[in-house]
């Protein structure tokens, strides 16, 4: 069609065919023809220039995770690509389908050390889905077509394009590619009908029935299925901490947050129930505790897209592999429709207590300085539960967790298997553009925030509204709290020392203001929500405070600090 | 769960960095590799990984998946040394005049039937094509006697004992 076009055009060609339209992306010598490919795009692409490549990567994950669309990124060879990693290896753990794309010395430099010469395709292949190197103008339509295709393609993850230079400015007889069917990578694993029929025999003698929801549920775009399957059989549900915003937080069903800091009910009863089923979700360590003593009791039925996630920690009675949106219509269909009310009922004393002996403290304290869960708690109803969560990593990302609400899907965007600082910022930038119809909150800590807080420029550039707030407590807070509780009190080089917040927000063109006291609150958060675009609001908070309640590191799922033990 | 030595074969497209990704399967679990044979396949384009490594079966289950899951990885099997036949082949560069000064090398030679391919007055190199424990075993015979200057494994080859063809069963069932 379009005869003879450079590679760097050849690209630009093939984003538009796969639907892109907006790049993350930094400049830099080995990526210049692309960007100059781009200047002639700029009706086609929202391009926004972010002020390091991890900010790039991390955006463009935010931007995924929002809108279930591939985020894209373009950077340069060498330091630019090398600093996109930790974004890569984040969207990895976490199923983000992301396509990085970086430039690269020219085919006939490679080996030499050339400058800015990185072996970008090694270095990522470990953390990638799939990583190539395009070294000719004729490969620029089957790559990238390929790079899109395997990125949302079964369980989502990131693709790295190395592109050489001479593949940018060589001239190609360019139509665009469309991936099919590859023999070498079956997305959607096959459903084995009789692990369905298993599963529901399973299901329909249960008398304890208990179903974690993971992130699949969501990259599946399967939450109507999961409430579907779960109201028929009247199954209670904890979600993993990527599978939060999978069912409504005020569902009756919906039994809280599992893990090391989720809530109690779920975790103690993950130890009491007759059948586990396990949906789009990996068993992660955060989530099980110890494993020799998790859910020992119960068959486990386990519905993932990826079968190497069967049986890697957990033991699986039933594994019922494909996509969820189909397996758990399926299940929906099969089961018979049941009531487990005594069973439900039996998680409520067991709320009651964490709510008495944690939560009340955390959300309505009577005095003293502000607390973490106040917060979230008051900007979340603030939104009336609808906006996008965004969280850095520690205790800033566990209280988030815990004391945000959801109506919507597709409303919680963390580092969770990564667990990178620094996440917050570029991610909820992404979200930003990725839902720029929702209301995007980053909640972070003054650690987190200045891992990446060069990204303020990329806010006050391109306008993002970040509603960003700051939990200052002038420490590490989750190394802190562990050096409280596990090595005796020796806070090792975790007390920081911030700057100005206010000042750098105004350096910035952001509006802000801190929050000191809890009558002052409330107000400041409506101005957050009702001024138009970026904010920062810096919520000076108890230093000491500790993210509880807790599995301490290797105890069993049903031993959680400050309670007795339920094993 | 007992380690045993299990053979997996590998298939996959012929695609540059294959090699280092499914190496690193190994690494990142702390495995051996003991043996490793990259060829081409009877399907073309299609090539071959047959390799060793000592595990427990849990272990090679998970590798085995691990492995199939990277792209372009057709599918990846594991064996015990009872589903398949497997060959490999050594070379021994020994001595002449330690072969001439003790009689007892050209007996061991001849009990594990081991063609000479060459010698002259400075080397002679023996061939021996066998199980891993028959090589194991001649070679620990030949080092007794101290006349050994080189030798070199070519690790295990195998094919499975089952009638059936996965991988070419698999490409079939695609073009439904």
């Amino acid at each position: 069609m379009n005869s003879y076009i450079s590679g760097a055009e050849a690209l630009m060609q093939s984003l538009i065919h796969e639907g892109v339209k907006t790049i993350f992306g930094y400049p830099g010598g080995s990526i210049m023809p692309v960007f100059d490919a781009m200047f002639d795009h700029r009706d086609d692409f929202r391009q926004v220039l972010v002020r390091h490549e991890q900010g790039a990567a991390h955006a463009a994950q935010g931007y995924a995770r929002v809108s279930g669309e591939v985020g894209v990124c373009i950077v340069t060879s060498g330091p630019g690509a090398t600093n996109t990693i930790t974004g890569i290896s984040d969207a990895m753990l976490d199923s983000t389908p992301i396509v990085v794309i970086a430039g690269q010395v020219g085919a006939s430099f490679l080996g030499t050390d050339a400058f800015q010469e990185v072996d970008f395709v090694c270095v990522t292949q470990p953390i990638s889905k799939w990583s190539y190197q395009i070294r000719r103008p004729e490969d620029v339509a089957w790559a990238v077509a390929r790079a899109f295709y395997i990125a949302r393609s079964g369980r989502p993850g990131p693709v790295v394009l190395d592109f050489t230079r001479n593949a940018q400015v060589g001239k190609v007889d360019f139509a665009p590619a469309n991936i099919t069917l590859q023999r070498g990578f079956i997305p959607v694993p096959k459903t084995d009908m009789s692990s369905v029929e298993e599963a529901v025999r399973l299901i329909d003698n249960a008398h304890r029935p208990l179903l974690l929801a993971g992130q699949g549920i969501t990259l599946a775009d399967a939450q109507d299925e999961l409430l579907a399957f779960v109201e028929k059989a009247d199954i209670p549900v904890g979600c993993t901490l990527l599978g939060l915003s999978t069912i409504p937080s005020a569902h009756r069903l919906n039994m809280g947050m599992l893990g090391m800091h989720g809530n109690l009910a779920p975790n103690v009863k993950t130890n009491e129930c007759d059948v586990l089923i396990a949906v789009g979700m990996r068993f992660d360590d955060r989530v099980t505790g110890n494993l020799a003593t998790y859910a020992r009791q119960a068959k486990i039925i386990h519905l993932d897209i990826d079968p190497a996630e069967i049986n890697k920690n957990v033991h699986t009675d039933v594994a019922v592999l494909g996509n969820c949106k189909n397996t758990l219509s399926l299940l929906a269909e099969a089961v018979k429709p049941a009531k487990h009310t005594d069973w439900i009922a039996s998680f409520a004393p067991l709320y009651e207590k964490e709510k008495e002996m944690v939560i009340d403290a955390a959300l309505h304290p009577a005095e003293g300085p502000i607390k973490m869960g106040e917060v979230v708690s008051m900007v979340s109803a603030a939104t009336h539960d609808s906006a996008v969560l965004v969280t850095d990593v520690g205790q800033n990302q566990l209280m988030a967790a815990r004391y945000f609400r959801y109506t919507a899907k597709r409303s919680f965007v963390s580092s969770g298997g990564l667990g990178t600082m620094g996440f917050s910022l570029p991610a909820a930038i992404g979200a930003t553009f990725g839902a720029p119809e929702r209301t995007v909150c980053a909640f972070m800590g003054d650690g987190g925030i200045q891992m990446n807080i060069q990204e303020l420029g990329t806010i006050m550039e391109s306008g993002a509204p970040v509603k960003i707030i700051l939990l200052n407590n002038h420490y590490l807070g989750n190394v802190r709290q562990w050096q409280q509780l596990f090595f005796n009190g020796r806070y090792s080089c975790t007390p920081m020392m911030n700057p100005h917040y206010g000042t750098i927000a105004e350096a910035y063109g952001i509006p802000s203001e801190t929050v000191l006291t809890r009558e002052d609150l409330p107000a400041a958060i409506e101005k957050m929500l009702t001024t138009a675009g970026p904010y920062l609001l810096e919520v000076v908070i108890q230093e000491d405070e500790n993210v509880m309640p807790m599995t301490p590191p290797g105890g069993s799922v049903n031993q959680m600090m400050p309670f007795d033990d339920f094993s | 769960m007992e380690k045993k030595l299990y053979t997996l074969i590998v298939h996959s497209e012929n695609i540059a960095g294959l090699l280092n990704q499914i190496t690193a399967v190994f690494t990142r679990r702390q495995l051996n590799i003991e043996s490793l044979n990259v060829s081409a396949s009877s399907i073309e384009g299609i090539h071959r990984y047959t390799i060793t490594t000592w595990a427990d079966e849990d272990m090679v289950k998970k590798v085995v998946k691990q492995i199939e899951k990277k792209i372009d990885v057709l599918q990846a099997h594991y064996y015990t040394d009872s589903e398949v036949f497997m060959q490999e082949i050594a070379l021994y560069k020994l001595s002449t005049p330690a072969i001439f000064a003790n009689p007892e090398i050209c007996r061991t030679i001849r009990y594990y039937d081991a063609p000479i391919i060459e010698t002259n007055e400075v080397y002679t190199v023996v061939q021996k094509a066998g199980r891993t424990d028959e090589i194991d075993s001649l070679s620990k015979e030949l080092a007794t006697y101290g006349c050994v200057l080189q030798y070199v494994n070519s690790g295990r080859v195998a094919v499975t004992r089952s009638s059936a063809e996965q991988v070419t069963a698999f490409i079939e069932s695609l073009k439904d």
